[in-house]
């Protein structure tokens, strides 16, 4: 198991731009961070899940 | 600027007077960034200006346009100026002797490094998601030690009391209530989005004055 936000998800073991897709994540809108540090975009598709990741996902919404 | 008959240590005292000597010394010195000089970046930059924060980039490629004037801090005498000049303009009214770089372009994922190169806050106040985002990326890719505020969700007539700063990192600070998207029909308005940029200006000088939490 891995967390999102805060909540419980599977996804060890995914490829996170994978993970990110499938469950409904648009890459070019979000801002990643994992187990406290920053990951950058470049890295989404070099980024394997580890069992216990703690991910944060910063969905943006447009308006500014 | 022209000839200002009130001298830069006068400045310097009127604000110190308010803020403490010691806060304003501080703030002085700081350099922040502001990217997008829409509702909420117009309002983060005169709020941060009148905190008395030194040096302010602005960053902005539009101009100002009759529909801006619902939520914008801009005047009908701006329509038709770009954002950045008519902003500069209003902000040395406020004081002659900040330091103001402008950079009237679209920022892309090439040149927002450099962009962001001489600041040491980044407030994020594009409109479009994917711009954003683009800019959080690239500035980490680039400058993983800069601080970025960045802001989402601040659209509509919905409380302002949802729109609320947090900490998503020691680096990484996000304003807005996360969910309100502007679109037509439900645009950004003004006391709103105000409300967006005094909890995105308020980070940025908490900030610079040491303190992290939100």
């Amino acid at each position: 198991m891995i967390t999102v936000n805060g909540s419980p998800a599977e996804g060890a073991g995914r490829l996170l731009l994978d993970f990110l897709r499938e469950n409904g994540y648009d890459p070019a809108r979000i801002a990643v961070e994992r187990n406290g540090a920053i990951l950058s975009r470049s890295r989404f598709g070099e980024t394997w899940l580890d069992e216990g990741d703690a991910l944060e996902i910063v969905q943006f919404v447009g308006g500014g | 600027m022209g000839q200002n008959p009130i001298s830069e240590e006068e400045f310097d005292a009127a604000l110190s007077l308010r803020h403490g000597a010691e806060n304003q010394k501080i703030l002085k010195r700081a350099r922040v960034a502001v990217f997008g000089l829409g509702g909420l970046g117009s309002h983060t930059a005169f709020f941060l200006a009148r905190m008395g924060i030194g040096s302010l980039h602005l960053i902005d490629f539009d101009r100002v346009e009759l529909i801006n004037l619902n939520r914008q801090q801009y005047l009908l005498s701006h329509v038709g100026q770009y954002k950045t000049e008519a902003l500069a303009a209003q902000l040395w009214e406020i004081n002659p002797y900040l330091n103001l770089s402008l950079d009237t372009v679209r920022v892309t994922p090439e040149n927002a490094p450099a962009l962001a190169a001489n600041s040491d806050v980044i407030c994020e106040a594009f409109d479009a998601p994917e711009e954003k985002a683009m800019l959080v990326n690239a500035v980490w890719e680039s400058a993983p030690e800069k601080r970025i505020i960045a802001s989402s969700g601040m659209a509509g007539f919905e409380s302002g009391n949802t729109v609320i700063t947090r900490k998503i990192s020691s680096h990484f600070y996000l304003c807005g209530d996360g969910v309100s998207e502007g679109h037509r029909g439900n645009g950004l308005t003004a006391a709103r989005v105000a409300i967006c940029a005094g909890q995105q200006a308020l980070m940025a000088a908490r900030l610079i004055l040491g303190r992290e939490e939100p």
